[in-house]
């Protein structure tokens, strides 16, 4: 398996985008799935609830410590950041960053950190910058950076900067982005 | 550290400590390097204080996920009817927001007189600022919202009075509070608790340190005692899971069954 983690990151516009990818996705996907998307402290389970639909995975909110399963989709908790550490998420209440919490930046840098080449980064639709630099640094440590296409994204803020902050970033369009992780899955270890 | 503060962090979870230490340098004037900022720390005592307060994350509210208050409510308080006397621990405290808010459900039972709130942190200066009772007004808006979601019975802004930029509780709410330092990391069991708080701590700790506080939580319970964990915590993957029943799944409330 070359890819282990895909990470997503979505703010504005986010819902119809993350159903869009996680729809085209097959139950014989084999990488962990890990999304942030922004969203308020007290958030309930809504959106854990909306995606479960579309998705042939089960999707859960992470929870502090739990290991990081393949095929499995994991959300980040309302009021926390999801950060990875070694094989594991951890959870934490720091202050927002980038005005965002939980940080797409945060959770693609610990997981470039820890995964390295093994690691897809997918930013999605948004306002504001979360997510650019995240995506630099797992483009850096030698895993994939795909962007949601502006044709399709709602809000262009988050994938322009993704795409100014980032080397050799792969646009698509909504609908192509799911099929191409898939194609991402079946490739073979180059090594 | 461990040797001159008795301050150990080796079993914190390195990924958000190393960020936060990172940040404490930032601020701190003059140190460029992670050496020179040992030094500092191990030389200066209010450099201690200032790391003390970067790097224990103090993030909290008033009726902070309130449906925690909610379930806390209906699901713990009637047990909590039947003791002649309630202790509750809240294990990092921080400020208190919420033992105040804690306080302000017990009095709405009926219960506040005679319970004891104990109230630790690991920063002393937290605690200080938490016995104040002074919190900024700015914040009154959204800690309402969290009070009128967690069932409150009466008006939040019975509770304080407002002056200037902040509001001070009113007294009677922090009468049976005892504000203690602890520390979770190398202090032991100190009491026999009916309720054990301890939301959003441990997730700055490693495994094996999650282990060491959950077994001096479930020291500081009797069978029947109940503990509840922050909504991102999980009693999974501990050596206490098999010793806890649920009692709200979604509001992390568990009761030690053995």
């Amino acid at each position: 398996m070359k890819y282990r983690l895909v990470v997503i990151g979505a703010s504005l516009g986010g819902l119809n985008s993350l159903r869009g990818v996680l729809s085209a996705l097959p139950g014989t996907f084999r990488p962990a799935v890990a999304i942030v998307q922004h969203r308020g402290a007290d958030a309930d389970d809504t959106l854990q609830f909306l995606l479960q639909k579309e998705c042939a995975h089960l999707v859960r909110e992470a929870e502090d410590k739990e290991a990081i399963v393949p095929g499995k989709i994991y959300l980040a908790p309302g009021g926390y950041h999801l950060m990875v550490e070694e094989n594991h998420f951890v959870l934490s209440m720091e202050a927002s960053v980038n005005y965002a919490q939980p940080s797409v930046d945060l959770l693609f840098k610990t997981a470039a950190e820890h995964f390295g080449s093994r690691v897809i980064g997918v930013v999605l639709t948004g306002t504001g910058r979360d997510g650019a630099l995240g995506l630099a640094e797992i483009e850096r440590c030698g895993g994939v950076a795909l962007i949601e296409s502006r044709r399709t994204a709602f809000a262009h803020e988050m994938p322009e900067a993704a795409i100014e902050a980032t080397l050799h970033p792969i646009e698509l369009k909504l609908e192509e982005i799911g099929p191409y992780l898939v194609k991402l899955d079946q490739e073979r270890e180059t090594k | 550290m461990v040797q001159r503060y008795g301050y150990d962090f080796r079993d914190y979870s390195m990924t958000s400590l190393k960020r936060r230490i990172h940040l404490a340098m930032q601020k701190e004037q003059g140190v460029h390097t992670i050496s020179a900022y040992q030094d500092r720390i191990l030389h200066d005592p209010e450099a201690m204080v200032r790391f003390l307060d970067v790097v224990s994350v103090d993030v909290t509210a008033m009726f902070r996920e309130p449906a925690f208050y909610k379930a806390f409510r209906d699901k713990v308080v009637p047990a909590l009817r039947e003791l002649p006397l309630i202790r509750i621990w809240h294990a990092g405290c921080a400020t208190g927001e919420e033992a105040y808010s804690m306080a302000i459900v017990l009095h709405e039972e009926g219960l506040l007189e005679k319970s004891r709130l104990y109230a630790t942190d690991i920063n002393q200066r937290l605690l200080e600022q938490g016995k104040g009772r002074i919190f900024a007004i700015r914040q009154m808006k959204d800690y309402t919202a969290n009070y009128q979601k967690a069932d409150g019975k009466s008006d939040f802004s019975d509770y304080y009075t407002a002056r200037h930029d902040e509001v001070i509780l009113r007294a009677f709410l922090g009468k049976n509070i005892v504000w203690a330092e602890h520390n979770l990391v190398s202090d032991s069991s100190f009491n026999e608790f009916h309720v054990v708080l301890c939301r959003n701590v441990m997730i700055y700790f490693n495994r094996k340190l999650q282990g060491r506080v959950h077994r001096l939580i479930y020291d500081s319970l009797p069978v029947a005692g109940v503990l509840g964990l922050g909504h991102g915590e999980s009693l999974q993957l501990t050596p206490y899971e098999n010793c806890y029943e649920v009692v709200d799944r979604a509001a992390k409330l568990f009761r030690k069954i053995r």
